[in-house]
């Protein structure tokens, strides 16, 4: 069995999918001979051969609309877009095509494919290279929003996403890209999708998070824990569309809620998981909703990237705030 | 210095504006089947698009684009095509359409804002229509690169206008068939008004043909009103990229004679007399002319196919006002193959509320 750090856990469920599914193609910016610049396509194109993993022109909007014209025909285009801060161009096609080609031909033409993005802060990256927009895309309909936060989850729902039939947002949080290895057996078994994952149980408050801040959330529910607050961490795993079952089972035993992003607060899915909660979960909850998220400024460059998101400290005073009142 | 590039566009065309040959015309335009066919099919889409207008006018269907003028780019190219050929449509190819096979009681729901005209016969791996402009260029692109990874001899067309040739996705699109070697044709039918801006406005080029230059395809001007130039236009294009040549921009001349949608008002934007020289360039005039020299063509048999299209075109409309209407619960079913739990709670709050007509 393998113990892989996220991004292997990328290319090993790529490669997986690639051997039994001829149909998947592999294509973008570097994900050739030089196997991606965070090396999540390395090798591939070794063992599949520059037919079906290639690299593009640099241009995003062109990277996605031959994706929907591949998907169409039949193919399961699996792109990369090199940095999320580079999607933008994409946004015309996956926004006017891709999440409409089912609905607007009622079904005659479908569009599976998986545009894979690095996204968050944390590396200590170049301007532009540090968004976490997830919302801008939960916000469409006709599109899934996946976020692994995990070498397990990411091996598992990326090979759920590229077997599903429409298209799916796959954001891959650069920052835990190699931040800690599991064991990933390569079974070829997805996880699900439209699924939240209940990574730690507890008793007292249930957080909330997903992508790289999943990590510092679980970092403070090990420290909030010696202090005897006993935490649920729920993974949100899809952020589109929002799993409510599982947070409003959850929040109905906990009766509080903690919700953990990296993307600016306002306007961010945390409003989304606050609404539910408070729309269909408002009688079990026993404290406001409290939100932890990044500033509502644009995210600054690497030397206050760590001031700028919610670190293990921010996390614990959200809870103290949150099981205080 | 020397001189490291250099290139010429070739304007091709056969039959003057009265239809009269100025060189030596293909073996096609000898087949008389195959010549009335088109012809039937151009007169096909001025009808269907006149009636198409009648009914916007009358409330029955929605802001609608005609294609006043576009006959023979649309028919001679959609003609040299395939089935199993792709095209990517922009949303004024109405005889394109046609010809492959779709009905035009679909085209009708289309307008009428009716999702399931889109659900289309005819090839069924062709695109809708394509609303951003130029978009589709990207669709066809990748539907090349498809059939090219199957080994399949056939090839993408992506029809678009004068106006989309300013758009960074006819440029990325182009490039990418030129970096890439894709069979995919891009036919940019330049009928010199995007809505109000005439082409002179849209780029300092002198042809619209010589932007393929830039990204290393072929590219070729052609007389769009002439049918014979488009359809040998078209099938040297297309079999360029079925056997393996490579990708070609081809710009069709042409007029945009109604308005640009049944919500604008071209009067505002250019002269009267423009339009009435540009109608007596009109394809279908011009082809009359050529049925009449060549075929012997006469005027009865003029009228009686006019009177069986718009027979033909009457008995869609019937189909497309007698369709039942659709169901509010058919914009969930087709958002996802496998329903979100969340959408299926609003399909039933959905249901409880009729749709007013």
């Amino acid at each position: 069995m393998a113990n892989l750090t996220l991004v292997e856990a990328v290319n090993q469920a790529l490669a997986w999918e690639m051997a039994h599914d001829d149909s998947v193609v592999v294509f973008g910016e570097d994900v050739g001979v030089n196997g991606g610049v965070f090396r999540a396509t390395v090798g591939l194109q070794e063992k599949f051969g520059a037919e079906r993993v290639f690299d593009t022109p640099l241009a995003e909007a062109m990277i996605a609309g031959l994706s929907v014209g591949l998907a169409t025909q039949g193919f399961k285009p699996v792109p990369e877009i090199q940095f999320m801060g580079f999607i933008y161009p994409a946004l015309d096609q996956i926004v006017s095509h891709a999440s409409r080609m089912r609905n607007r031909t009622r079904g005659r033409l479908t569009c599976p494919m998986v545009l894979r993005a690095p996204f968050g802060t944390g590396i200590r990256a170049p301007e532009h290279h540090s968004e976490s927009t997830e919302a801008m895309f939960a916000h469409m309909p006709g599109v899934r929003v996946v976020i692994p936060s995990s070498p397990v989850r990411a091996y598992g729902l990326l090979l759920s996403a590229i077997r599903d039939l429409d298209p799916v947002i796959f954001l891959e949080p650069k920052r835990i890209y190699r931040a800690f290895r599991q064991e990933v057996p390569d079974n070829g078994e997805g996880l699900p999708l439209d699924k939240a994952f209940v990574t730690r149980p507890g008793t007292d408050v249930t957080l909330i998070s997903w992508g790289a801040s999943a990590l510092e959330t679980w970092n403070a529910a090990g420290e909030l824990a010696d202090e005897g607050i006993d935490c649920e961490v729920v993974d949100l795993a899809t952020v589109s569309p929002i799993d409510k079952d599982t947070i409003l089972e959850s929040v109905s035993r906990t009766g509080r809620a903690v919700i953990v992003h990296e993307a600016a607060v306002s306007g961010g899915l945390g409003g989304e998981v606050a609404a539910i909660l408070a729309s269909e979960g408002l009688y079990s909850l026993e404290a406001p909703v409290v939100r932890v998220g990044g500033f509502d400024a644009v995210p600054p460059l690497a030397r206050m990237e760590y001031g700028y998101i919610p670190g293990v400290q921010r996390i614990k005073d959200a809870v103290h705030e949150c099981m205080e009142s | 210095m020397p001189v490291v590039a250099k290139f010429e566009i070739t304007y091709t065309q056969f039959l003057d504006e009265h239809g009269k040959a100025q060189q030596e015309l293909p073996e096609f335009a000898a087949d008389a089947d195959e010549m009335a066919r088109m012809y039937r099919f151009m007169h096909l889409t001025r009808v269907f698009d006149q009636r198409c207008i009648n009914l916007q006018r009358t409330g029955q269907v929605n802001t609608i684009a005609s294609s006043h003028g576009h006959e023979a780019a649309q028919i001679g190219l959609a003609s040299a095509m395939r089935p199993e050929d792709v095209l990517a449509p922009s949303y004024r190819e109405h005889g394109a359409v046609l010809w492959r096979g779709v009905r035009m009681s679909q085209l009708l729901a289309v307008w009428g804002g009716d999702e399931r005209g889109h659900d289309w016969d005819g090839a069924r791996h062709d695109f809708p229509y394509c609303v951003p402009i130029a978009t589709q260029c990207l669709h066809a692109a990748g539907a090349a690169l498809a059939l090219k990874m199957r080994g399949q001899e056939a090839c993408a067309v992506a029809l678009c206008g004068d106006g989309a040739t300013s758009e960074g996705a006819f440029y990325e699109a182009l490039n990418a068939a030129g970096a890439m070697e894709l069979p995919v044709v891009f036919w940019v039918t330049n009928n010199r008004y995007a809505i109000s801006m005439n082409v002179q406005d849209q780029t300092g080029a002198e042809t619209l043909a010589q932007k393929a230059i830039a990204v290393g395809i072929h590219g070729e001007q052609v007389d769009g009103n002439d049918l014979i130039a488009v359809r040998n236009a078209a099938e040297i294009a297309l079999r360029r990229a079925r056997s393996g040549g490579g990708a070609s921009l081809v710009e069709a001349l042409s007029y945009r004679l109604g308005d640009h949608t049944t919500a604008d008002d071209a009067t505002r934007y250019r002269p009267d007399e423009e339009v009435e020289q540009a109608a007596r360039r009109a394809p279908l005039h011009r082809m009359k002319r050529f049925m009449q020299e060549h075929f012997g063509w006469t005027g009865e048999q003029e009228e009686a196919l006019i009177a069986e299209l718009e027979a033909e075109v009457e008995k869609e409309v019937e189909a497309y006002l007698a369709m039942p209407p659709p169901k509010i619960e058919d914009i969930f079913e087709h958002q996802f193959a496998n329903m979100p739990a969340a959408l299926e709670a609003q399909r039933e709050i959905a249901h409880r509320y009729p749709v007013p007509d």
